[in-house]
């Protein structure tokens, strides 16, 4: 208790420390309010008690990316202010939002499940606000149900299933053998895995569902074995997002295949194992503030308050339509620590970025995988196209 | 001892006659330095040095090499005959990039992760000061007229100039995204900066702190998000400056006095840091990932040759 005292008067202190070289650049000072909106969420059931529960995922990214703002900002003479809203389980997101956010705040990062979304979307002005959505990876909030006063920094389902199927694809693993879980959200991941194999003229030989029953005969050993008895096929595709199965399949095939999807070998915007082009800064960096490893969500809210601090700095303004336009404009790369700079794509409001593919312990591919071409930037050839996309 | 010096020098000056030259490159996954024989194009020696060396600079009467080995979070001081260590200097963690200053006294040291800047008194092997800087700095020189120490912050995007007399930052430039090193024309009067992320670099003037120009590098073939400009060196005369483009394998040339990207050499892969020979007709470069250096013949604006040296070469430091 004692150190942690000490801990906060010494971090209160540089603050101090900051303040005061802050008023040597003698700049007047502008501030961007940024809101970031969560609900907690009840933990869901998981198979092993390995991970920790983290409760605020999203939040550390936020505070970093603010923070490394403030730093730009004390020498151009901006403020960035982050305000947290963090709504109970069992309360209204959209009253929260109403008394506290709506009128006050432009600039919104939003950690909330897709179902909640466009919902809270609605209630905004889309005039006058602008979403950073760092919590979701639907296709359909980026397509027929979009809103363009969002934008979206994880990668979609279409993204993922598209960066594993170029890697499959370049080890020639053709025949896939598809298993998804029963949730919805394990369906829409599978959708995604079709569309890619049918982009990629991948075939898939075999498809089943994975049924949880409460059989006291079911065991992985035995279970698995009998499950994966069909015909031959090169690897094995699992769609379980929760991850209520899928790390029963590994080394339990009937026939030796490897396992890739949400389990195995998995598609991800950010994992510990990443340390090319500078993520070991950032992944040191984050671990000192958080005392944990970054997770997607808090990479997603980092890019979000760092893509709205580059472009306040860029057009020395906090006015919304210039942030905006400066976001979609050429002249807008953002550094991610993935190699390639990243971008919003304008027609649905995704964020261009390169796709991790990694195993537990190592970094396995980086996507879009070298041979996979396009016009414009190969960062595209993952996810939809503008031709494709159905977002009006 | 003395004799053996008198014996040293002599046979340098012999090598000297014949114009030898000796190149150095880190090599990162080596954990070793490579010692290059440029002329006859032979790779000589690899000889370890310490864990996941990178940033090497030579002091300027050619006595020392100086080596950032970053796992160790230390900068060695190498004999440049021998090649053993003589001593270390306290760098701070994870030691990547420094710049010497003209006198070769001061070194000072970019501290990626504490956004700091350390500066350090050579000959008595201390940390004299701290300096805070933006967000992962890591591009840093110093003025040839030793005016300006300039630090490059990868993610705030800026340069910060730093007055060596007071050792505080006295302005700063906004840059394009993710600056990556920094370099200044032998008269002092620009700084050449090049930005990883914009795929283009940005010359100031460094009276006015302002941009002069701006290019943008285009290579046929290439999709403008390999083209990643990291290394930059120009020449005595400012005749020509040359940049290298990381994973788009080229480096480019630049007539210094018009900006214009007048040619595009195809190098070895993610080519990174460039050193001239001491007669400034040859250019150096280090290719990351092919695991080799090139060496460009500038009269004739040509690659003659890629020697093979190790894993993940680094750094490069000539000694004449």
């Amino acid at each position: 208790m004692h150190k942690l005292t000490s801990q906060i008067i010494i971090g209160f202190l540089f603050i101090i420390h900051l303040v005061n070289t802050n008023t040597a650049d003698a700049k007047a000072k502008q501030t961007v309010s940024i809101a970031y909106l969560t609900q907690e969420q009840i933990a869901p059931p998981a198979l092993s008690n390995l991970d920790p529960v983290i409760k605020n995922k999203g939040e550390i990214g936020a505070e970093l990316g603010i923070t490394d703002d403030n730093t730009t900002g004390q020498f151009t003479g901006q403020k960035f202010e982050l305000k947290k809203f963090i709504v109970p389980v069992n309360a209204s997101v959209a009253d929260v939002f109403n008394k506290n956010i709506k009128g006050k705040f432009q600039y919104i990062l939003v950690n909330l499940p897709a179902d909640q979304l466009n919902p809270l979307a609605d209630l905004a002005d889309a005039g006058q606000t602008l979403l950073f959505d760092v919590g979701t990876r639907d296709d359909a909030l980026r397509n027929e149900q979009c809103r363009h006063h969002v934008l979206h920094l994880l990668p979609s389902r279409a993204m993922r299933a598209d960066a594993l199927a170029q890697y499959m694809m370049k080890k020639r693993w053709t025949k896939w053998f598809l298993v998804t879980g029963p949730q919805a959200e394990d369906r829409l991941f599978a959708d995604a895995l079709r569309r890619a194999a049918k982009r990629f003229g991948i075939k898939i030989v075999e498809e089943k569902t994975w049924e949880h029953t409460y059989d006291a005969r079911r065991t992985a050993q035995s279970d698995v074995a009998v499950f994966t008895q069909v015909d031959d096929y090169d690897v094995l595709v699992v769609a379980d997002e929760q991850g209520l199965f899928g790390e029963y399949l590994e080394y339990r095939t009937w026939l030796p295949r490897p396992v890739i999807g949400t389990q195995g070998l998995v598609a991800t915007s950010w994992h510990r194992t990443h340390e090319q082009w500078g993520a070991v800064q950032i992944q040191n960096r984050f671990k000192e503030l958080a005392g944990r490893w970054m997770e997607e969500q808090d990479y997603a809210a980092y890019l979000a308050a760092r893509a709205l601090g580059e472009a306040a700095t860029r057009t020395q303004s906090n006015e919304l339509e210039k942030i905006k336009t400066y976001l979609f404009s050429e002249q807008f790369a953002l550094q991610g620590y993935k190699g390639n700079p990243l971008s919003f794509r304008a027609w649905d409001g995704q964020l261009r970025q390169p796709v991790l593919l990694a195993a537990p312990r190592s970094l396995v591919a980086v996507a879009p995988i070298e041979g996979f071409l396009h016009p414009k930037t190969e960062l595209d050839t993952l996810g939809y196209d503008q031709p494709e996309s159905t977002c009006q | 001892m003395k004799k053996n010096y008198t014996a040293l020098s002599l046979s340098m000056a012999l090598i000297g006659s014949v114009q030898a030259e000796t190149v150095f490159v880190t090599l990162e996954k080596d954990n070793a330095l490579a010692v290059v024989d440029p002329i006859a194009g032979e790779l000589i020696k690899t000889v370890p040095i310490g864990q996941r060396p990178r940033g090497i600079s030579i002091s300027p009467d050619n006595k020392f090499l100086y080596i950032a080995t970053s796992d160790d979070n230390t900068i060695k001081i190498v004999d440049a005959t021998s090649l053993q260590e003589v001593g270390q200097l306290p760098s701070g963690e994870d030691p990547e990039t420094f710049a010497l200053n003209p006198a070769g006294d001061r070194l000072y040291v970019s501290n990626e992760d504490d956004s700091q800047v350390t500066v350090i008194d050579v000959a008595n092997k201390k940390a004299i000061k701290q300096i805070q800087v933006g967000v992962e700095p890591e591009g840093i020189t110093v003025s040839p007229d030793n005016r300006w120490i300039i630090s490059a912050s990868e993610t705030t995007n800026m340069v910060h100039w730093i007055d060596s007399k007071t050792m505080s930052i006295s302005e700063n430039t906004l840059v394009d995204p993710r600056p990556r090193a920094v370099a200044f024309t032998a008269d002092s009067k620009q700084l050449w900066v090049t930005s990883e992320m914009a795929g283009s670099l940005t010359v100031l003037d460094a009276d006015t702190k302002q941009i002069v120009k701006n290019i943008k590098f285009a290579v046929q073939g290439v999709t403008a998000d390999k083209i990643q400009p990291v290394g930059v060196v120009i020449d005595q005369q400012r005749t020509r400056a040359y940049v290298a483009l990381g994973p788009a394998n080229r480096v480019a040339v630049i007539n210094a006095q018009t900006f214009e990207v007048e040619k595009y050499l195809l190098v070895g892969q993610r080519v990174w840091n460039l050193a001239f020979s001491p007669d400034q007709k040859r250019l150096y470069t280090t290719n990351g990932t092919s695991n080799d250096i090139s060496i460009i013949d500038l009269e004739d604006q040509k690659v003659t040759k890629s020697i093979g040296v190790g894993l993940y070469p680094w750094g490069v430091a000539v000694k004449p």
